[in-house]
């Protein structure tokens, strides 16, 4: 097992970090007529863990029994039916998804779902009624019409069935489904807290960690936990013991990125970009996702430039992204930026040196 | 097996008024309703205003106070986004609904019970304009025994055939004087304290919105036990504080563009949410003393540019670093356009 899952904390009192929150959570549960609750925050800063360890506490161990199936959904549209397929995590109690995975159709999954839910209502022996926990990864990828979907489902059913929902950027979760929600707000451990999590998985594993290493690892994972334990666990592979010299090796996309930052400050021609094109595809086969290499590129662009070109190569990456959530295909305008980067770069040169 | 967790209805359920009479500020609607009531006769119904204001709840009340329990199923349909209505639901379901007869009028178990269905279409502008358009027709069909009420956050996405054939409502924000008798109401209930600070912070974080103040008093209430205090709704609310913005402000002001940069990694490190932000700093802008009015005008067009770049998925980093890059640009005088 990877050590990001081998040393999740697995309960609301062995969270590491985000202790204060978590023990917010037990409150909440503790009486039992919580609201809908939506974690948000940056990617690896521990949002999923909080939830899981949140089930745990509501339903004890059962919880963690999930199995994994690959469900099918049948659904009437009127004069047509539709066939979804998803895959869902579930236990007993509550059933995990990322409905955005459905593509434009991830409004009949959500509607279907919470309806079939509030059918099987749990009841214990007494004949008391309980609730299920429906969770919801990426909600901030959900279209438009699912998330209004949602607004009065998330009223309507509210007795059979509460939401978890998951995101990074609550900005892209509409205002009515904010308001809805108890909004917790996971924030990116900091470096220090990041140290300790690799010192005390240093210290299971039985390593020797010295501090200024466990240090630069964590300044590297740019407050990414997830990232900071990766990359511990392969420097461990690369070499150990650890001296404090050690390189840490970026990730190989980032790498790719710089290079392609490198090639187009040193040329800016047709031919040049051409090439450039050829290392894009590259990483978007990888699996990239475009907007992160756009923002990485951004990121090599501004480390090299002066000052007076910053604030005109940042507003040009913002322009491009925008219209590349508009658009349909990434490539043309992550193509178009380094385009008008060459441009305006070119300009720049004449101006300066002519 | 597993404990099952008894469920309980969130406080925004709970404390949802049954009765038309019960629904503060909207007077005029309930002036109507009430009428209704006595009368029996009631026009086709357009509920629209922002979110929390009381349209479903309204429309619920007056559906059950006409036709009680017993005959609540049989005489009412409620459709919301949460169900197809494409075209052909619009079609089927609708008529389906709407053809089968109902008796003439008879009270029965002290309801009214007039002589009409009534169809409650919420969130109706999501709906799409052909299946808008399917509607009309069957209001006209079925309008001796079909009474419509759309509800909505945006008339302007109704169509007008569909609004015009409708006594158009509309509900408004909340006063904070309402808000704060309806959050009292709900402390006393509930056994909270909540000091005079508490709720003036309250009554301005949701903006007229009753929904948002009491879902952010549940979760205050259920984190921070039953004391509440104004720093408590702040941080269940998504607000971002106030040295936060003020942090970020002054990077802009120094002028110098790398740090203004870790800043904005900084928030987004935070998680907290970049619309949020760019209304907090709007508000802060605006206020600023030794801003000139021309530097106002140019970062304020940013922002909206940025904000409606946000609805459109854009990302947040890059939308925040070029409002910060602007506002740079702004405070220092630097010429508007690019060099290159
Ligand atoms: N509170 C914590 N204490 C110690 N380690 C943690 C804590 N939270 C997270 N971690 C570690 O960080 C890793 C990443 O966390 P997690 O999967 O919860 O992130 P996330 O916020 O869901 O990220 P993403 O948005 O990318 O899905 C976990 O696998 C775990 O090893
Ligand atoms: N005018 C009001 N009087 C009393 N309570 C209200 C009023 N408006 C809102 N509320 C409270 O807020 C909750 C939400 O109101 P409601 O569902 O009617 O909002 P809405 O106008 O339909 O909003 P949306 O447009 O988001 O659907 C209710 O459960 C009730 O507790
Ligand atoms: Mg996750
Ligand atoms: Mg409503």
């Amino acid at each position: 097992m990877l050590w990001v899952d081998k040393y999740r904390p697995k309960t609301l009192d062995h969270v590491m970090v985000h202790s204060d929150t978590a023990q917010n959570l037990k409150k909440l549960v503790s009486e039992h007529d919580c609201p809908h609750l939506l974690f948000y925050g940056p990617s690896g800063s521990g949002k999923k863990t909080l939830i899981m360890a949140l089930l745990r506490q509501m339903f004890g161990p059962g919880a963690e029994k999930v199995k994994v199936e690959n469900r099918a959904w049948k659904v009437d549209a009127g004069s047509r039916s539709i066939d979804l397929e998803l895959t869902t995590l579930s236990s007993a109690n509550h059933i995990e998804m990322t409905p955005s995975d459905a593509g434009f159709q991830d409004r009949y999954i959500v509607q279907e779902i919470i309806k079939e839910m509030a059918k099987n209502r749990p009841i214990d022996t007494k004949g008391k009624k309980g609730f299920k926990v429906l969770v919801l990864n990426d909600v901030d990828k959900l279209s438009r019409e699912a998330q209004h979907s949602l607004r009065r489902t998330m009223e309507k059913y509210s007795a059979y069935c509460r939401l978890i929902l998951c995101c990074n950027s609550s900005s892209r979760v509409t205002e009515a489904i904010r308001s809805r929600c108890l909004n917790v707000r996971v924030n990116a451990p900091s470096e220090e807290q990041i140290v300790d999590v690799l010192q005390f998985i240093g210290k299971k594993e039985g390593l020797q960690l010295p501090s200024s290493f466990a240090a630069r690892i964590a300044e590297k994972s740019n407050r990414n936990l997830r990232r900071a334990i990766l990359s511990f666990e392969t420097c461990r592979v690369q070499q150990y013991p650890f001296t404090d010299k050690q390189t840490i090796s970026p990730m190989d996309w980032e790498e790719y990125v710089s290079e392609i930052a490198s090639d187009i400050m040193k040329e800016q021609s047709p031919k040049r970009l051409f090439q450039v094109r050829g290392k894009l595809y590259e990483l978007l086969i990888n699996c990239i996702p475009p907007e992160i290499i756009l923002k990485r590129l951004l990121y090599e662009l501004l480390r090299k430039l002066d000052a007076e070109l910053k604030h005109e190569v940042c507003h040009w990456a913002a322009y491009y992204e925008h219209r590349m959530r508009l658009g349909q295909k990434a490539i043309f305008h992550i193509e178009a930026f380094v385009a008008k980067f060459m441009s305006v770069y070119k300009s720049f040169l004449i101006a300066t040196f002519g | 097996m597993a404990p099952i967790i008894q469920s309980t209805q969130p406080w925004v359920e709970k404390y949802r008024p049954k009765q038309v009479k019960d629904v503060a500020h909207q007077e005029e609607v309930v002036r109507v309703l009430t009428n209704t009531l006595e009368t029996g006769s009631c026009p086709h119904m357009l509920f629209y205003g922002p979110p929390g204001t009381g349209k479903t709840t309204t429309a619920l009340a007056i559906a059950h106070q006409l036709f009680g329990p017993e005959l609540y199923k049989s005489r009412v349909l409620e459709l919301n986004a949460s169900d197809d209505r494409g075209i052909n639901v619009v079609r089927t379901k609708i008529k389906d609904f709407a053809a089968v007869a109902v008796g003439t009028n008879q009270r029965k178990n002290g309801y009214p019970c007039p002589p009409y269905k009534i169809i409650v279409l919420d969130e109706a502008d999501s709906m799409t304009e052909d299946a808008q358009n399917a509607l009309r027709r069957t209001m006209e069909t079925y309008s001796k025994v079909t009474r419509f009420f759309f509800i909505c956050n945006y008339i302007s996405r109704i169509i007008e055939p569909l609004a015009s054939r409708c006594a158009k409502f509309r509900f408004k924000p909340l006063t904070e004087e309402i808000m704060s008798s309806r959050i009292l109401y709900i402390c006393k209930e509930e056994g909270i304290y909540l000091d005079a600070e508490g709720l003036s912070t309250l009554s301005t974080i949701s903006q007229g919105d009753l929904r948002r103040a009491i879902t952010y008093l549940q979760s205050a209430a259920r984190l921070f036990g039953s004391s509440i205090s104004s720093k408590d709704l702040i941080s269940v609310s998504g607000i971002v504080p106030a040295e936060v913005v003020e942090a970020l402000l002054k990077a802009c002001k120094s002028g110098n563009f790398d740090l203004a940069n870790k800043e904005v990694n900084n928030f987004i490190a935070e998680g907290y949410p970049v619309s949020q932000m760019l209304t907090q700093l709007f508000e802060a802008i605006v206020e600023e003393n030794d801003i000139s009015d021309e530097q106002k005008a140019r970062i304020s067009k940013k922002l909206g540019e940025a904000d409606k770049c946000l609805v459109d998925g854009a990302d947040e980093y890059l939308q925040l670093l070029g409002v910060v890059s602007i506002t740079i640009q702004a405070l220092c005088n630097m010429p508007e356009g690019f060099a290159y």
